[in-house]
């Protein structure tokens, strides 16, 4: 592919996308900054852990103190 | 107080983790990441949501930033990323949206249909080609500005131009377009 090639096709993307940049600008249509707090606090909130995580990690602690022999078969196959 | 020392100041107060200095950057700098964001998605929406999520990357990482350097093209580089991770993420789910505004005075020797074509073959391309492509022939900005901000040289960014080209032509061809 030649110049005169990239030239023809750069001028055809041109003309199908035209540039926004220009247009729109750098102007925000809203104040983000509460936005970014909101995110900042969200990522400091320590996550919840699911019911379902503990009602089965309580059932693995159940099975070990009915079945302690379960223990080093489970050991076995980790 | 000069500008430069009390933005320096400032600089040095973000990397320590002071909210205020944080605010005061994200202040002189939204407009600028927002601008870069939306000329890379092409979407105004899309683009806000990218801008507050660039930002909180940026929060994340102030402890990486190293005050004697830019702090926007620092900036610019993390926007960029968060851009071609939505990139990657909705290029297969949805066309990106090229309508915010008409194109200003069309080729009238390029047909709708062939314009349609290209914008269609153009949104297929891999995210990282797209968005060299995109900055660098639509938006028009330095290939060094472009090359700092997906942290590649300038000789890389012109190849990724390159490749983005080449496929372009085989589709525009494959659909009768291109002889």
């Amino acid at each position: 592919m030649n110049e005169q090639d990239q030239e023809r096709i750069g001028r055809l993307l041109k003309n199908s996308l035209p540039p926004i940049g220009a247009q729109v600008g750098a102007e925000l249509r809203s104040d983000l900054w509460p936005a970014v707090l909101r995110r900042i606090d969200d990522d400091a909130r320590p996550t919840a852990v699911p019911w379902f995580d503990w009602a089965l990690l309580a059932a693995v602690a159940a099975w070990f103190v009915f079945f302690p022999g379960a223990i080093p078969v489970l050991l076995y196959h980790l | 107080m000069p500008v430069l020392e009390q933005s320096s100041d400032v600089l040095r107060q973000f990397c320590h983790g002071d909210l205020d200095a944080f605010e005061a950057l994200f202040r002189q700098h939204q407009g600028e990441v927002y601008g870069w964001i939306v000329r890379i998605v092409r979407d105004q929406a899309a683009a806000e949501d990218l801008t507050v999520e660039t930002f909180w990357r940026i929060h994340r990482a102030h402890a990486r930033f190293d005050p004697e350097r830019s702090f926007g093209a620092w900036a610019r580089r993390i926007a960029t990323n968060a851009a071609l991770d939505h990139l990657k993420t909705t290029r297969r789910e949805t066309n990106l949206p090229d309508d915010l505004a008409s194109p200003p005075l069309p080729d009238p020797g390029i047909s709708a249909e062939l314009r349609r074509k290209t914008a269609s073959a153009f949104r297929r391309l891999p995210p990282k080609l797209q968005v060299a492509a995109t900055l660098a022939l639509l938006e028009e900005q330095p290939y060094k500005e472009i090359a700092e901000s997906l942290g590649i040289s300038m000789g890389a960014v012109k190849f990724r131009v390159f490749r983005a080209l080449r496929p372009l032509r085989k589709e525009l061809k494959r659909q009768g377009v291109e002889s």
